[in-house]
């Protein structure tokens, strides 16, 4: 037994590698949320219950330019690790204010998009479509809305505590989560728009 | 301005029903009681410091096995009600509308409010002890998890007495449960109420995946795991995949009642069998969550007091991922009538019966792991032979019911009702009784009393016997389940009579369950061995009930069923109790956030629920403020010094030199 106590701190759980672990199995359950809203949406697209339907609706010029903003938000969030790793906490603050700013213009488009819709007629009470297209679209708005928030108590905490192995790990989830956002986002632009439209 | 305030109270009270103004009486009294022994005892920072802030897994584990028993009364107090009301041919008990109420809120606290938390409460307890861990992976997260389902049970509970029942059934299938047919706040109780405990039920999955993956004792490879531990990890899987798909239900329907959606609804282009599929695709593998933890259970039974290994080990492990990985392909058995066409119906029969195989292959290595045993019948053992051929009914039962056109007949009649209640009775209540009667010493420290137990045991046999036989013929008879009167010219009055004598029997041997527990405690005989069954696995190892750091030194696992083969090398003279050097301990420190941030979510649920955005706003405000205090906590941890570990040891009974 005493050379077991030799060996403890070996054994004594990381808990930011802990950590890390659990996000992705979150990050898992997060994949079937939005599977289960796909799902719903998939079966209910086409009940319109004669009101607008997708192609009445969907602008693509301004999907194609908040697709592109959602996109190099992602990149920013990449070059932030990249300042992470070199040590680099002032760059690392800059880019992570770049991709708060870039998710808040991306949501700025999608609200325009949503009052632009409510405004021809087309509530979330119109038809199925409609109410499967909202909460599908909207629970991946509310996604980027939590991400910004985290995102800026990050930034807070590497302000005060500089790059640690926590703001590390924080960084590394939030990034990690970003990421997933615009995953899901492919989907609801090839899925919901460009499927859509044609 | 006073006739307002009338009106107001006469919707939001519930009124009108003696039934109900009891219940009204007895909250009342029961919160005074509480408050004024916890004021005239002083007890309130005790309260606070020891149970309400805790983070050890131990003292959650045991919050969640006592909330759930006062669910199971809540839950046995409607069934009681309803067998009252079916004993006779045109019994004047209940009205109908009540009687929905009733069965709804029996389905929902039982399945959700009592099963779930007992099981939690097991893992809870017995999980990190099994594998040799100081903690759960997260304690924090754990707390989270607890006073989340407390606050969604309390939510749902209120509903009795505050706005009205819901009336659905358990599932709550649209269109009933929508706004048009349904507009009471009562199943607004019901989505926000097992919305807010089913975010603590997904955190508690992924929170036992990373313990039991990541936070081993040394040495334990999976396969040198406890079953228990198993089972555990294979349930949690299943809640990681399938409570996702609750919470999106539960919030479409949200969607559908509060802002005029259109998902389920009959007009606007709704789908009201989107939401059966998806609920089931849930709820099946809900059902197979809650039984395999029990089968873990079983497992470590059958070994510990057959005095032998168990058989089948691997074959054991295998057949609980195949079940876990099976219940998510069989969901469409709950709807076979509801026009899915033959190929479809044909698909789910066949997985629904595979399910039978890996099911049998664990009764047989249960059988096998007696045979040629030194078999002794202590209570715990008692459950587990007694679940066996109850369970093989049920399976049996089962298999007659996935057979989709055979199931034409029996469905939504008492053949089903029997069917289910004797597989998630006996499989799964069962099995936490058994669970709990053969860990109790290691919770409490002391063991139940043998003598009261075995009553316990034959009353709930007989009663469950008494209960649900009947309950089959009556089905193939052609009663249907939740109708709530029938004539006497139907000749079912002898069968429904003898069900609700054994329900009554049932209810008679929870009281003496109550009273085994009570009578224990009076004439307690301190265990001071910590192994008292002479177990197998690791959480015997330690003085009960467990130190709040639970291992003063990590184990070193060298085998499957370590404890057991380390006892008989000691006994053989292989190797002498060692020489340990103590080293201070990494804790985590309590924390007040998880009650507070419940809090706030009961204050968003009952304000959505009232449509009170005067609530639900600074309530939603709140948890998020909560997230953000935790955040900026780094402050969570302290060690416990090597004096502080000998003095804990020493008062157990154990000398660490």
């Amino acid at each position: 037994m005493a050379n077991v106590n030799a060996g403890h701190h070996d054994h004594h759980p990381d808990q930011e590698e802990l950590r890390t672990f659990a996000f992705w199995i979150y990050l898992m359950t997060d994949v079937i949320l939005f599977a289960t809203l796909f799902a719903t949406y998939i079966v209910l697209q086409g009940s319109t219950d004669g009101g607008p339907g997708p192609k009445d609706l969907f602008q693509m010029s301004g999907i194609y330019a908040s697709t592109f903003i959602l996109l190099t938000s992602s990149f920013t969030s990449g070059l932030a690790i990249l300042a992470m790793n070199k040590g680099n906490r002032l760059a690392l603050m800059n880019w992570l204010g770049v991709t708060v700013f870039l998710g808040a213009s991306f949501l700025f488009l999608e609200i325009n998009e949503f009052i632009h819709m409510v405004s021809e007629g087309a509530t979330i009470g119109t038809s199925a479509f409609l109410t499967a297209f909202y909460t599908l679209v909207g629970t991946h708005g509310l996604h980027v809305t939590l991400g910004m928030g985290w995102m800026i108590i990050v930034i807070m905490q590497i302000a005060k505590h500089g790059i640690t192995p926590v703001t590390k790990r924080k960084v590394n989830i939030i990034s990690l989560f970003w990421h997933f956002l615009d995953v899901v986002w492919i989907f609801v632009f090839t899925i919901v728009y460009v499927m859509g439209v044609n | 301005m006073w006739e307002s305030v009338k009106e107001f109270a006469s919707e939001f009270f519930v009124t009108g029903d003696p039934l109900i103004y009891g219940a009204d009486v007895s909250i009342v009294l029961s919160i005074i009681a509480v408050v004024s022994v916890l004021t005239y005892f002083k007890k309130w920072g005790w309260l606070w410091r020891e149970w309400l802030t805790t983070v050890d897994h131990k003292k959650i584990g045991i919050m969640y096995i006592l909330a759930s028993v006062l669910m199971l009364f809540r839950g046995g107090v409607d069934a009681l009600l309803m067998r009252a009301q079916l004993a006779m041919p045109e019994m004047q008990f209940l009205s109908g509308d009540h009687y929905n109420q009733i069965f709804t809120t029996h389905g929902v606290i039982m399945i959700l409010f009592m099963a779930m938390p007992l099981m939690f409460g097991l893992f809870n307890v017995i999980v990190p002890l099994q594998l040799g861990a100081r903690d759960v992976a997260f304690p924090f997260l754990n707390a989270l998890s607890f006073w989340l389902f407390f606050s969604g049970a309390m939510l749902f509970n209120l509903s009795f007495v505050i706005g009205g029942s819901p009336d659905a059934g358990w599932l709550a299938y649209p269109p009933y449960s929508e706004l048009a047919f349904n507009p009471g706040p009562g199943q607004d109780f019901y989505i926000w109420g097992i919305q807010i405990s089913g975010i603590g039920s997904l955190m508690t999955g992924i929170n036992f995946i990373v313990t039991i993956l990541k936070v081993r004792a040394p040495g334990m490879t999976l396969m040198k795991m406890p079953m228990f531990s198993w089972s555990v990890l294979s349930s949690c899987i299943a809640i990681v995949f399938a409570f996702p798909i609750l919470t999106v239900t539960l919030a479409l329907l949200f969607i559908d009642r509060y802002l005029g959606g259109h998902f389920f609804t009959l007009d606007g282009g709704g789908n009201p069998m989107m939401y059966i599929n998806l609920i089931w695709m849930w709820g099946h593998p809900e059902v197979y969550i809650i039984v395999l933890p029990a089968f873990g259970i079983f497992s470590e039974i059958v070994a510990t007091f057959s005095r032998k290994k168990l058989f089948g080990y691997k074959s054991m492990v295998f057949a609980m991922i195949i079940i876990s990985v099976l219940s998510f392909l069989v969901w469409a058995h709950h709807f076979f009538t509801m026009g899915s066409g033959a190929d479809v119906n044909a698909f789910f029969a066949v997985t629904t019966m595979l399910i039978a195989i890996p099911t049998g292959v664990k009764v047989f290595n249960w059988l096998f792991t007696m045979f040629r045993g030194k078999i002794t019948f202590e209570t715990p053992m008692l459950w587990m032979v007694g679940i066996i051929p109850n369970f093989v009914i049920g399976g049996m039962t089962g298999v007659l019911l996935s057979v989709a056109p055979a199931d034409f007949q029996y469905h939504n009649s008492y053949f089903l009702v029997a069917h289910f209640h004797q597989v998630i009775i006996a499989g799964v209540v069962f099995g936490f009784f058994a669970g709990l009667y053969y860990w109790w010493p290691k919770i409490f420290g002391f063991k139940l009393n043998e003598r009261i137990g075995r009553w316990a045991f034959w009353l709930w046999n007989i009663g469950f016997y008494l209960c649900f036989m009947p309950q089959y013929a009556l089905g193939l008879m052609g009663m249907t389940r939740r109708l709530y009167t029938y004539g006497w010219d139907k000749g079912w009055f002898e069968m429904n009579l003898v069900s609700t004598i054994g329900a009554v029997i049932m209810g008679a041997a929870f009281l003496v369950q109550i009273w085994d527990i009570a009578h224990s405690i009076k004439h307690m005989k301190r265990d001071t061995t910590g192994d008292p069954w002479n177990a197998r696995t690791l959480e015997w190892s330690i003085p009960s009930p467990a130190p709040f750091y639970n291992f003063a030194v990590m184990p070193q696992v060298t085998s499957q069923d370590d404890w057991h083969e380390r006892k008989l090398r000691i006994e053989q003279g292989l190797e002498k109790p060692a020489k340990v050097e103590l080293e201070p301990i990494h804790m985590p420190k309590n924390s007040g956030i998880p009650i507070v941030m419940s809090m706030f979510w009961f204050f968003v649920g009952f304000g959505l629920i009232f449509d009170w955005l005067w609530m639900a706003v600074p309530g939603f405000i709140g948890v998020i403020a909560c997230m953000v205090v935790h955040s900026f906590n780094y402050d969570t941890d302290y060690y416990v010094t090597v004096e502080e570990i000998k003095r804990t040891e020493a008062e157990a009974g154990r000398v660490i030199t």
